[in-house]
């Protein structure tokens, strides 16, 4: 409002007898003029000597406490140094102002140091907090371990309800982006595939190329990673949201167990989904590569397709592709639900925690993934 | 608009205000004007639509009907670059404090003066340092996050923000909630004493009865989906409502009585 009054600009005049000065105000001395008479005000005090401050606000119009901050400048030396002061004329508020802004010059301000070794320091701390993470989700899978075997030798215990509402929410609700994205893939390989073998003049082989890729190793990685972001970023911003408003310290004190009540049912939901899903993206997957085998300019038929797939790529890749989902089930809901549980009480952590739960779980997916592959080989299947 | 005018409006009139939420009304042709320089206290039972209430003043939700005044203009009729300045005008504590948590409690404070003013920033860091004095914080408080601190001393650090760009109008919203006695009895007295140096208004949503009888002026009751009086507490205590004189008839109210006369 303060543009449709007539301001009446600041002004001051300091006149100066002996020990002491006069500072004689008049006009109006409030926020948007402050920046115009401070470094003037500041620059003529400077340069006077004097041992106290006497204060004129006769004519002083409105004051707020940044005018009121202004005249105080006249009063500070240093830190816990001040000239001694009086107001001679002027109303009680203005007074009160007065000491306010008096009072609060008195102090040292603090000041945020940063300090040369501080990057080292950083790199000290980053380092511990790696190898604590791993220690902790390491400590954390044992404990979900234990609650869940203990569990499942009294089924009753465990939440069905909240099972089947989560896995509307991981499995059925991310079934067409799962199946989109596996169609695109299959699609892809199957391209590739189809142009790299028919220089060799050995289109067919595109079958094995499609069937083994997408069995073994792009559904069950393409869907976990997609759960792991998907999912993940939910489980930890609901489990950190509920950790910020207290609901899980509400949770202990009333005796429901966390990893009962929170990581188990999500825990069930991904074992649940994963392989359902992954399944899908399979077929998806396959169906691409025979659309394209069959209509991309290959001619070949689905027919053919299929007995190829049945002859040379056979049950076991199916499976080698499945056994492995119910490891990355747990694994991804393990991850969201510790970060969750380790969010602080401010927004940043609930922020960062999130980040780290997916660049974890992804991290952990295709980590597993390696070792299994490895496995594998060794094994010979 | 002249001076004169500025100056004598009531800093905040809401007429005949309606809020429903769906078929569920809440307020009903209330009135309610808050006078320049007074402190106003504003009860009432749970879920009678307070909070809302001050949403509503604030501007944070329009009302189904009726009209909403700051210094004498109607809400509506004002422009985009009128209601900026008026909202610059008034300052607000919410209850929790609502202090930003990813910033310190200086930031916090100089959010608004970055926003609003040209101010370079060691100035403005100083006058953010002055706020912080001003409401009792200690001056180690404003490097700190607001997860570092108390209850009541988020409630100081969000008084001190909301009085950055020195606004005419305040709205607490029980400042006094959830702080111990002594800290209570602090807060009514910095409110006081901030209302003396400022000049301020202030309206107040409160369950303290600590607070209505040591520093409102007047205190409003909102029953029966209006504010069925507004005026100073004897004459309220007076009030013929039965849910008013269980509030202030109660045991509670009496103890705070008469700790207040002694």
């Amino acid at each position: 409002m303060s543009s449709n009054r007539n301001i009446a600009p600041a002004q001051y005049q300091l006149t100066q007898s002996g020990q002491s000065i006069t500072f004689r105000a008049s006009g109006d001395w409030t926020l948007n003029q402050v920046a115009a008479i401070d470094p003037i005000l500041t620059r003529e005090l400077e340069v006077l000597e004097y041992k106290n401050v006497q204060y004129d606000f006769s004519e002083v119009g409105e004051l707020d406490t940044a005018g009121a901050f202004m005249f105080a400048r006249a009063v500070r030396i240093g830190p816990g140094q001040r000239h001694k002061w009086e107001v001679i004329k002027g109303s009680k508020g203005q007074r009160t102002l007065m000491e306010a802004a008096a009072d609060s010059v008195w102090g040292t301000p603090p000041v945020e140091s940063r300090q040369w070794y501080d990057s080292l320091s950083r790199i000290g701390s980053a380092t511990e907090r790696f190898f604590s993470e791993v220690i902790e989700t390491l400590a954390f899978i044992g404990k979900f371990f234990s609650v869940f075997f203990k569990l499942i030798f009294r089924p009753t215990k465990i939440r069905w309800k909240s099972v089947i509402a989560l896995i509307e929410e991981i499995g059925l609700n991310a079934v067409p982006i799962v199946m989109t994205l596996c169609f695109f893939i299959g699609a892809v390989i199957a391209y590739m595939g189809a142009n790299l073998l028919a220089s060799f003049g050995a289109s067919v082989f595109m079958v094995d190329l499609v069937g083994v890729s997408v069995l073994r190793e792009l559904a069950p990685i393409i869907t976990a990673i997609l759960i792991a972001g998907r999912s993940d970023s939910a489980f930890t911003a609901q489990i950190g949201a509920m950790k910020m408003r207290q609901e899980i310290d509400a949770m202990t004190v009333i005796g429901l167990d966390t990893f009962e009540t929170l990581v188990v049912p999500r825990a069930l939901a991904c074992l649940v989904s994963l392989p359902i899903l992954t399944f899908l993206g399979m077929m998806s997957g396959i169906f691409a590569g025979m659309l394209i085998a069959w209509l991309g300019g290959l001619d070949i038929s689905p027919v053919l397709f299929l007995n190829r797939l049945n002859e040379v790529v056979g049950v076991k890749s199916f499976w080698v592709g499945m056994v492995k989902t119910p490891f990355f089930a747990v694994i991804i809901a393990v991850i969201g639900c510790r970060q969750g549980l380790a969010v602080t009480g401010s927004v940043e952590s609930l922020g960062s925690r999130t980040t780290q739960s997916v660049v974890q779980s992804i991290f952990a997916v295709i980590a597993v993934n390696a070792v299994f592959a490895i496995l594998f080989y060794q094994m010979g299947i | 608009m002249s001076d004169v005018y500025y100056d004598t409006a009531p800093p905040m009139e809401a007429r005949g205000i309606l809020t429903q939420f769906g078929t569920n009304v809440v307020h009903q042709n209330l009135d309610f004007r808050v006078e320049k320089g007074e402190i106003v206290g504003l009860v009432g039972g749970s879920g009678t639509g307070k909070s809302v209430l001050l949403n509503t003043m604030l501007g944070l939700r329009e009302p189904e009907g009726g009209t909403i005044r700051y210094f004498g203009r109607d809400r509506r009729d004002l422009s985009p670059s009128e209601r900026a300045e008026i909202n610059n005008d008034m300052g607000v504590l919410f209850q929790g404090g609502a202090l930003f948590s990813s910033l310190t409690v200086r930031e916090n404070i100089m959010a608004p003066l970055r926003e609003h003013t040209d101010l370079p920033v060691p100035l403005m860091r100083e006058l953010a340092d002055m706020k912080i004095h001003m409401v009792g914080l200690p001056a180690q408080a404003a490097t700190l996050y607001p997860s570092d601190l108390s209850g009541g001393m988020k409630k100081r650090a969000g008084l001190a923000r909301s009085l950055a760009l020195d606004p005419k109008l305040l709205f607490l919203d029980e400042p006094t909630a959830g702080l111990d006695p002594v800290g209570a009895n602090a807060f009514d007295e910095l409110i006081l004493g901030l209302r003396d140096a400022m000049d301020l208004t202030i309206l107040m949503i409160t369950h303290d009865l600590d607070s209505l009888y040591t520093i409102c002026d007047r205190v409003a009751v909102l029953v029966d989906k209006r504010i069925a009086i507004a005026d100073s507490l004897p004459k309220v205590q007076a009030y013929e409502h039965p849910w008013v004189q269980e509030y202030f008839g109660g045991p509670r109210s009496r103890a705070a009585l008469t700790a207040g006369k002694t």
